[in-house]
């Protein structure tokens, strides 16, 4: 499989804060890759600089075969972009805003597909009420109806469901999927582990910076990190005092269980000695996607002074 | 029921204070605009303009005549600038608007006041800007009086005793009634549209940014020299509508005269309104916020309104005040109106205007295209 994404040694600053910095990131067509990292972190910098809508101070390379540099606007017709905000026109009607896309990409048979992207949708029946009148999840899922109309053979999603219900999100992950199904290559950003676990892959970045790269299980096992999952009453009270001992990295509470987290076992084992007791029991148990994520966030060297 | 807290008052003071200190161009807008308002009415404004510009044609070349035109430059609101040769000529310098006064002394005009025989002195004024020359009018009736004084001696000292020696015949051009409505009324034009196509394309690119629609749009493949004329076309028909609205207005309501100049006057509106339309977006590249557009607009409105010549006489202003008045589109335009419609000038007579307007739609659009970002760089 072709690379559609393949940029290497990509660099932004914005004043004095560099927000990107040497990043190099490799994603095969039709898959799913999950964007990940703390906010400010250089996620939507490095989204933009994709789609051409930020020109980086330095790095090269291509999406979808492109130089990313030279020939944005060939990148532009061929991806969508999904924009952390609602971007579409409040003010227009579903119906308008399809069409609206459809025109400025000058795309044939405009009635046709905006009748299928609303059929497609659910929304036929509502194609003349105003876009800004529907939901959270409705306007999400829109949107991307609108970023997929051109049929792009890259998306390039913003945190698109951030603040969205569980269930409109599943609906809107299962539409991904099918995207991704029929060849399409996703870039999405998001914070949420589930979602980044219902990726083909994850790239973590942290101050302009990737530092994770492979399937939620590899960057999982390389992280090398120890978790004991503890349970019993009031637990979360003793999480505190675990914390400040040595080779603890993070204590997570999960409403009556804690997780106790770190890269090395034996300082750990040592931290948690002194309550290996009744009432309390601990496991090792694997670490998850959010154990790993806080200590990759712990490691990073924060750029702000 | 909580009572009325100075704490909390307090506090939303000092946010409020944080935020307006914050938005540096508000700030600097609300600095700047006391300052520009007390210059321009205190220094440009001026109802009693003096040295205006008057063209003299003189049919016979005698002490009489030239005691006149000094007579008149003494009394220091004319300033004769031009030598007609011919009626015709003159009569163009005053259409064209190149002198607002045009003084013909007669080719018998001595030997009429040695016989007392009505001599007269023909002054005839542009009024299509009433205002600027009454103070200039007040002059003149004292001119048969004193202008001759000191040559009638001799024999024709008796000339002058009883009644004076001559004559000044005032004809107002283009205006004869001196109405005001005629002069503020198509001045109007240009002021409306200045004020309605500049703010509404301000506004509609400053309203996709604060509501990050244009960050949709540039992801897009269309380009900014489309989506400008996309985003000015539409105003362009509200600016055709709002002319025509005007137009018919001031000839039901006010009997505003309309000469002519339909060539030029279609031209110069279609320009204007591109020019402004396109000034709005170049506006809108520069604000972040639809407030900061509705302050750079307004702060371009003031010197639109004072300078142009639209509330004011522009002869009375100082040569500073004229020379940006001439940078400023609107003066351009009101010229090419009042000129079209009270005189009735011909594209012969607009071309300098017409020249001035197409230079503004030009740089203008060329700074908007320069300054219009496709990325969020």
């Amino acid at each position: 499989m072709s690379l559609a994404i393949d940029v290497a040694d990509l660099n932004k600053s914005f004043g004095d804060k560099h927000v990107v910095q040497d990043l190099t990131i490799q994603v095969a067509g039709g898959r799913i890759c999950g964007f990940l990292g703390p906010n400010g972190s250089g996620k939507t910098t490095t989204l933009r600089m994709l789609c051409g809508l930020l020109t980086p101070d330095s790095g090269r390379g291509a999406c979808l075969g492109f130089d990313i540099l030279s020939q944005a606007e060939e990148i532009k017709r061929r991806t969508g972009y999904m924009t952390q905000r609602f971007s579409l026109y409040e003010d227009l009607s579903i119906s308008e805003n399809l069409e609206f896309v459809a025109r400025v990409y000058g795309l044939d048979r405009r009635g046709e597909r905006v009748d299928e992207a609303l059929d497609h949708l659910g929304l036929a029946g509502r194609r003349d009420q105003l876009a800004g009148a529907l939901s959270g999840g409705w306007k999400q899922r829109l949107a991307l109806a609108a970023a997929t109309l051109h049929e792009p053979q890259l998306l390039l999603l913003d945190e698109p469901t951030a603040g969205v219900d569980p269930k409109a999100r599943r609906t809107f992950w299962d539409e991904i999927h099918a995207l991704a199904g029929r060849g399409l290559t996703v870039l999405v950003s998001t914070h949420y582990m589930d979602e980044a676990e219902r990726c083909h892959e994850i790239a973590y970045i942290s101050y302009g910076r990737l530092i994770a790269r492979g399937t939620a299980a590899e960057v999982v096992a390389g992280s090398h990190l120890v978790t004991f999952h503890g349970e019993g009453p009031d637990i979360d009270r003793i999480g505190e005092e675990i914390a400040r001992k040595p080779g603890v990295e993070s204590v997570a509470p999960f409403g009556a269980a804690l997780h106790v987290s770190g890269t090395d076992r034996k300082a750990l084992e040592a931290a948690i000695a002194p309550y290996r007791r009744e009432p309390y029991r601990w496991d090792e148990v694997p670490p998850t996607l959010e154990d790993v994520f806080i200590h990759l966030m712990g490691q990073a060297q924060d750029n702000y002074p | 029921m909580m009572g009325v807290s100075g704490v909390r008052i307090l506090a939303v003071m000092a946010k409020e204070f944080k935020q307006l200190t914050r938005d540096r161009l508000t700030f600097a807008i609300m600095l700047l605009i006391p300052i520009m308002q007390l210059t321009l009415f205190g220094y440009a404004i001026n109802f009693q303009p003096k040295r205006l510009p008057t063209a003299v044609l003189v049919q016979e070349d005698s002490r009489f005549a030239r005691s006149i035109v000094s007579a008149l430059r003494n009394s220091s609101y004319f300033a004769f600038t031009r030598q007609a040769r011919t009626p015709a000529e003159l009569d163009k310098l005053v259409r064209r608007g190149e002198a607002q006064f045009a003084v013909t002394i007669p080719g018998d005009f001595t030997r009429r006041v040695a016989r007392g025989d009505h001599a007269q002195v023909l002054v005839e004024a542009d009024a299509s800007d009433p205002s600027a020359n009454s103070a200039a009018m007040a002059a003149l009736a004292a001119l048969p009086q004193q202008a001759l004084a000191h040559d009638l001696t001799g024999g024709l000292a008796a000339r002058g005793q009883a009644q004076p020696p001559f004559e000044v015949v005032i004809h107002n051009r283009f205006n004869p009634e001196a109405v005001t409505a005629f002069n503020i009324v198509p001045g109007l034009l240009g002021v409306i549209l200045s004020i309605t196509m500049v703010m509404m394309t301000a506004l509609s690119v400053t309203r996709e940014i604060e509501r990050g629609t244009m960050e949709s749009l540039l992801a897009t493949p269309v380009q900014p020299i489309e989506v400008m004329a996309g985003k000015l076309a539409p105003y362009v028909l509200v600016g055709v509508i709002q002319t025509a609205v005007i137009l018919v207005t001031a000839r039901l309501l006010f009997q505003v005269p309309m000469q002519g100049g339909w060539t030029g006057l279609t031209l110069g509106t279609a320009l204007f309104i591109v020019g402004s339309l396109a000034l709005g977006f170049l506006i809108s590249t520069v604000a972040t916020s639809q407030l900061q557009a509705m302050q750079l607009s307004f702060f371009y409105m003031l010197p639109s309104i004072l300078l142009s010549g639209f509330a004011f006489p522009f002869r009375g202003m100082p040569g500073w005040a004229q020379a940006i008045g001439e940078v400023i589109p609107v003066t351009h335009f009101l010229r090419l109106v009042r000129g079209s419609l009270l005189k009735g000038q011909t594209l012969g007579d607009q071309w300098p205007e017409l020249a001035a307007l197409t230079a503004f739609v030009l740089v203008v659009t060329a700074l908007a295209m320069l300054r219009y970002r496709r990325t969020l760089d």
